[in-house]
């Protein structure tokens, strides 16, 4: 039964990505076209598998349906690292740096700062998860705050570097670092790939799960380096979203209803893929709206949440 | 009843920081100046005056919204600016510029008011049908409804090109008050002032459906009454400086521990803090990067997330 679901999502993922090459592109240069379109295709579906993958982990990791990275403030400290990096180079020492090697010491240090600050949060497990994912949001809108504050510190030429990544964009994302980035995608998917039985196993909870023998804490640290390694990639590329992971994971888990991760990482990936790629293509190349499908799909990942919100306090 | 130090302390306090706010800008005043210099005399008056004036305002009047909305939906841990009020009156104002552009402030005005009228009482029902042991569900869910709203305006604006006005409306900000931009704060301070005389029969709803109405209380009245002020508060401080986060979150709760939750008496005092905080961080936003200047909502999101957390967190010590 999953196999031929995932069969299904494949072919839909498959189709939406050809979709997006081709439609509308008629003419004598389709091959430039195509190849135009090729770029900016492998840069949205390294978003998408980076925000799927991160999502599907953190939730497992914390054994809850409604926590995602990013309503955690992991977007958000990761513009505040981008930010403070950038005052403190200055613009000049900024330009003449490799933007590959620039996004690799971010991310360095954003897998620090996030074992430091949520690892901190996150130790003794689900006490309350209500307080915690409060937490979380107070401490993301705080971040934010102090990112806009030393935004207002660093000269305009530093701060249009910046500006441009303080937005969720889809039709414009960067594809200078990547090459660097789907090489990190790569290496977090195999690492995730190769714990999905371990995962199964914290889904039951740390008790549990200690006692099949799977070295929970340590586990609960990997696992927190990877999210912070996925969301750097999503949010240097495409900037911060607050829901989209949660949107796609929660309706992975209605496609596919289990809990073997064997299953849902691979069916993550492809609702992620197919929804970004879908909605892209719909919002480009039909309606000729622009860059709004982050919003649209904030609005909708919203609803998504509080619906979740509610069927969770009524069981 | 045991003498605190802290209600002097603020009544002194406000008057040396709104002294502060008078002294402080881009370019320096000596108090001689004010003698002989018209120029002076004239930045004073039509510039920092009514700057601080608004500040003094805008605090006074969101702190005690504040309190008014956690007496209403009876959560400690909610405001208008977290709950979806302050962007449905965004959403108004977008619509009703988008519609009929012809309309005038005042027009606009209204049509804010109305929408956060909407918007707070779509979070009080929806809050309603959860479950009463699970208190922190109620701000979360208040913080994603409000960013919901927050992304349709977003939308609406994207698409017709209006997302600089919404800029200002979403980031509070002093720096573009002057004589003759602020006055329409009154009317949000007035309505503040009015739940004054209903302090009594507010706290009494704060105690909950049933009591209230045992008591002989026309609950459904105060209730109206309480949220028609937070709404003209937040619709008329949303329309003229912006949103300021946290102001009515942080403030009530602080207060509320130091002489509990007796609204005749707390009122005035919660008014008070907030008008220092504000007051407070419009002037440290002036100063620390003079002469350029960084927002209050920004400065306040740092201040007001940080006693947030701790709020949340550090609860171990008091009775719960």
């Amino acid at each position: 039964m999953p196999a031929r679901r995932l069969a299904i999502l494949g072919a839909l993922m498959a189709a939406a990505c050809v979709l997006y090459l081709t439609w509308g592109a008629r003419g004598g240069d389709l091959g430039f076209v195509i190849g135009f379109r090729t770029g900016k295709l492998a840069a949205l579906v390294t978003v998408a598998i980076a925000v799927a993958l991160s999502t599907l982990l953190f939730q497992t990791v914390t054994g809850n349906r409604i926590l995602t990275p990013s309503i955690m403030g992991f977007d958000a400290l990761f513009l505040l690292i981008r930010t403070t990096l950038v005052w403190a180079l200055g613009a000049t020492a900024y330009a003449a740096l490799d933007p590959g090697l620039f996004f690799l010491a971010q991310a360095a240090i954003m897998m620090a700062a996030a074992l430091l600050l949520f690892g901190v949060m996150l130790r003794g497990g689900q006490r309350d998860l209500n307080r915690l994912v409060l937490s979380g949001v107070v401490l993301g809108i705080g971040l934010r705050s102090l990112t806009a504050f030393l935004q207002r510190m660093i000269d305009p030429n530093a701060f249009a570097v910046i500006q441009a990544t303080s937005f969720a964009r889809f039709n414009r994302i960067e594809q200078d670092g990547l090459l660097i980035a789907a090489v990190t995608v790569a290496i977090s998917a195999a690492a995730i790939w190769r714990w999905h039985r371990v995962l199964d196993a914290m889904e039951l909870g740390r008790e549990t799960a200690i006692g099949l023998g799977v070295e929970y804490d340590r586990m609960v640290r990997r696992a927190l380096l990877v999210v912070a390694a996925l969301v750097s990639v999503s949010t240097a590329l495409a900037g911060p979203m607050v829901f989209v992971g949660l949107l796609v994971v929660s309706l992975a888990r209605v496609a596919l209803p289990t809990h073997r991760n064997a299953v849902l990482i691979p069916g993550a990936v492809m609702v992620a893929v197919l929804l970004l790629v879908l909605g892209q293509t719909v919002f480009e190349r039909v309606l000729s709206l622009q860059s709004t499908l982050s919003i649209a799909i904030e609005f909708f990942g919203g609803l998504v949440f509080l619906t979740l919100i509610f069927r969770r306090s009524r069981s | 009843m045991r003498r605190n130090p802290t209600i002097p302390l603020l009544a002194l306090g406000v008057p040396v920081l709104a002294l502060a706010s008078l002294m402080i800008g881009a370019d320096t005043i000596a108090l001689a100046d004010l003698l002989h210099d018209p120029q002076a005399r004239l930045l004073i008056v039509a510039g920092r005056l009514p700057r601080t004036i608004a500040a003094i305002l805008t605090g006074a009047a969101l702190a005690a919204a504040g309190l008014i909305m956690q007496i209403l939906s009876r959560n400690r841990f909610v405001e208008p600016a977290t709950a979806g009020t302050a962007q449905s009156a965004a959403l108004g104002i977008v619509l009703v510029t988008l519609l009929a552009p012809g309309w005038g402030l005042p027009a606009k005005m209204m049509a804010a008011i109305l929408a956060a009228l909407a918007g707070t009482a779509g979070f009080l029902a929806l809050v309603s049908r959860l479950p009463v042991h699970q208190p922190l569900l109620v701000p979360l869910t208040g913080l994603v409804y409000g960013g919901v709203i927050g992304a349709a305006v977003s939308f609406t604006a994207y698409e017709a090109d209006l997302l600089q006005y919404v800029d200002i409306w979403t980031n509070g900000e002093f720096s573009a008050v002057v004589r003759g931009r602020y006055e329409m704060l009154w009317v949000a301070a007035g309505a503040a002032a009015l739940t004054y005389a209903a302090a009594d029969q507010l706290t009494i709803v704060g105690l909950g459906r049933d009591t209230a109405i045992n008591l002989g209380l026309g609950y459904r009245q105060v209730m109206a009454l309480g949220l028609l002020a937070v709404s003209v508060v937040t619709a008329v401080t949303v329309v003229t400086v912006g949103l300021v986060p946290f102001v009515g979150l942080v403030v009530p709760n602080i207060v509320s521990r130091i002489c509990g939750d007796n609204l005749r008496r707390s009122l005035p005092l919660v008014a008070l803090t907030g008008a220092g905080l504000v007051l407070g961080c419009d002037i440290l936003g002036r100063i620390v990067r003079h002469p350029h200047e960084v927002p209050v909502g920004t400065v306040m999101g740092i201040v007001g997330a940080v006693t947030f957390l701790w709020l949340l967190n550090a609860r171990r010590s008091d009775a719960r």
